[in-house]
């Protein structure tokens, strides 16, 4: 049972570190870290691939090759979204910096 | 591909996902960590088809599926107004528990007898979370898009209802475990998709992005116990790292919502159907011109503006910014208080007002912007209601009590900007609106701005 305790072991340590990761982070923020982390999750595709490639069955194909399309646009949509709302963030420290600039003058 | 070299990739991606979450924690960093995560999650997809097990077969159906997944899901995240993004990442979130879930199901029907229990219980638990999730999520979804309604579904016997299907759903999971046939796991889905839509429906407009949250952990925890069933290293660690920073994330919003996790979710089982109107028609509401509020504005010291959704679902965002320009002109000092919930998720007012190039130093948050109203002349409640509604401190049962609210009512004098006398997303009524210190100004928020804008400058 050594190959499941290391995974036991990748498991209990990936949880200390996504708490310790995200324990301090503004509300500003909130949104595009959980639609950042939603995208993430994306990576089932992953596993959706893996059993779609390995199905036996016409009904298991099938149902895997849902899980393809659904995994996909959980993947590449959380991205894409993510980064739409990021961008509009961008002009943020320019502007801080220009204040900051004139402020100096 | 070599194993060695196919973990040594599992490795690298994992590194790019802790990295993603780490950007995402800060605004410098936040984009480039959004990139990191899907060149992570790209290069995992695009490795397992060399991946040591992989057979090809399928190959072409599996990469069309992909190509079709991509055409549904990025138009989709492009073309979304940035006001309905929340119901967006609520669909996605469900999506991805319901391939979680397929997966699971799949992988079970080939377990076989002699399946070790380890992995059957992580595949059941799979199935029975991701469909949790998925139920969930389209049911948060309806009410975001308001295609239900947002107030809590409360019908008699509820909680009675939830309990016997959470136990049907443990018993048939048992069952599963011990039969190990195909019906009893249908059974375990049917009842989990079931407890998903139960769970969230007397769930309050103002709470469901704590669900979400809550249920984006989910579908997190399910990712990992799939990666236990299929040995996949870099699906424990994603699932494993989403769910417990998404944990963390809902209880950092309920914390900014004054709310306890127990009591959002559970809440609204003990409250009654919201009586909400209590001879509301009768009382009389003082309303105002553009012209007087363009007075009361121009004589203020100290403007506050507080948008709410109101302002993003008119495009108000720049009229606001006209005014506050015009203000500021003046010499007077404005401000914007954003509460943290402003919107329909924590941080979606911030996203919407950079949207309108709000200077970033006018934003100010709830903490420090709540001491400032006694030395306020003017406030100027833009499509905002819940997040200034008094009832969130005096009224205890009522769906937002306890949720700590912008204190508008210590100013001078109160505005609020509303289409009709309807209450707001949590469904419930605001007495600020009755007081004498306060001006309603009726119609689409963006034309009545407009017609400020005139007035101000008129005078």
């Amino acid at each position: 049972m050594s190959n499941g305790l290391a995974l036991l072991s990748i498991f209990v340590l990936s949880i200390f570190i996504g708490f310790e990761v995200v324990s301090k982070v503004s509300t500003t923020l909130h949104t595009p870290l959980m639609s950042g982390a939603n995208a993430i999750h994306g990576v089932i595709l992953v596993g959706a691939i893996t059993v779609a490639d390995r199905a036996t069955s016409n009904l298991q194909l099938a149902l895997a090759i849902v899980a393809v399309v659904l995994a996909t646009i959980n993947m590449v949509g959380g991205f894409v979204v993510t980064d739409r709302m990021l961008e509009m963030f961008k002009g943020k420290p320019r502007v801080k910096k220009e204040a900051e600039g004139v402020d100096a003058e | 591909m070599n194993k060695n070299l196919y973990d040594l990739v599992g490795l690298v991606v994992a590194v790019c996902f802790i990295l993603a979450l780490k950007g995402l924690s800060s605004p410098k960093s936040a984009r480039r960590g959004n990139w990191i995560g899907a060149f992570g999650a790209f290069a995992a997809t695009e490795v397992v088809f060399y991946s040591p097990g992989q057979t090809g077969n399928h190959k072409w159906l599996i990469i069309g599926a992909i190509a079709f997944g991509v055409i549904v899901g990025v138009p989709a995240a492009r073309k979304i107004q940035m006001t309905q993004m929340p119901q967006l990442v609520a669909l996605f979130n469900g999506v991805g528990g319901g391939a979680a879930a397929l997966v699971a199901i799949v992988e079970y029907l080939k377990l076989g007898t002699d399946a070790s229990m380890a992995d059957v219980v992580a595949s059941v638990f799979t199935v029975i979370v991701g469909c949790v999730s998925f139920s969930g999520s389209v049911v948060t979804f309806l009410k975001l898009q308001e295609i239900m309604t947002t107030r809590p579904v409360v019908f008699p016997g509820g909680r009675f209802v939830i309990a016997a299907t959470l136990v049907g759903v443990l018993g048939s999971g048992e069952w599963v475990i011990h039969s190990l046939g195909t019906t009893p796991l249908l059974v375990v889905a049917g009842l989990s998709l079931l407890f998903g839509i139960l769970f969230v429906l007397p769930v309050g407009g103002a709470d469901v992005p704590i669900v979400i949250s809550l249920l984006n952990a989910f579908t997190g925890l399910t990712v990992a116990a799939s990666g236990y069933v299929l040995q996949a290293t870099v699906l424990i660690v994603a699932g494993t790292l989403v769910g417990a920073s998404g944990t963390i994330l809902t209880r950092l919003m309920a914390a900014a919502m004054g709310r306890s996790l127990f009591g959002t979710l559970f809440g609204a089982f003990t409250a009654k159907p919201q009586a909400a109107v209590e001879g509301g028609e009768a009382r009389s509401v003082k309303s105002g011109s553009p012209d007087d509020v363009a007075i009361l504005l121009n004589y203020a010291q100290r403007v506050v503006i507080v948008p709410g959704f109101g302002l993003a679902v008119a495009q108000a965002q720049h009229t606001v910014r006209e005014i506050a320009d015009l203000l500021a002109a003046k010499g007077i000092d404005v401000a914007y208080g954003i509460h943290p919930v402003a919107g329909r998720m924590p941080g979606h007012m911030n996203v919407l007002l950079a949207e309108a190039n709000v200077p970033y130093e006018q934003l100010v948050e709830m903490e420090e912007i709540n001491p400032t109203f006694p030395q306020t002349d003017v406030v100027l409640v833009v499509g905002a209601n819940d997040v200034v509604n008094p009832a969130a401190k005096t009224t205890p049962g009522c769906p937002i009590y306890g949720m700590p609210i912008l204190d508008v009512s210590s100013a001078g004098n109160v505005i609020f900007l509303k289409r009709s006398m309807r209450p707001g997303f949590a469904g419930i009524e605001n007495e600020l609106l009755y007081e004498p210190k306060t001006t309603l100004l009726f119609g689409d928020a963006k034309e009545s701005l407009t017609k400020v804008v005139s007035a101000l400058k008129a005078l």
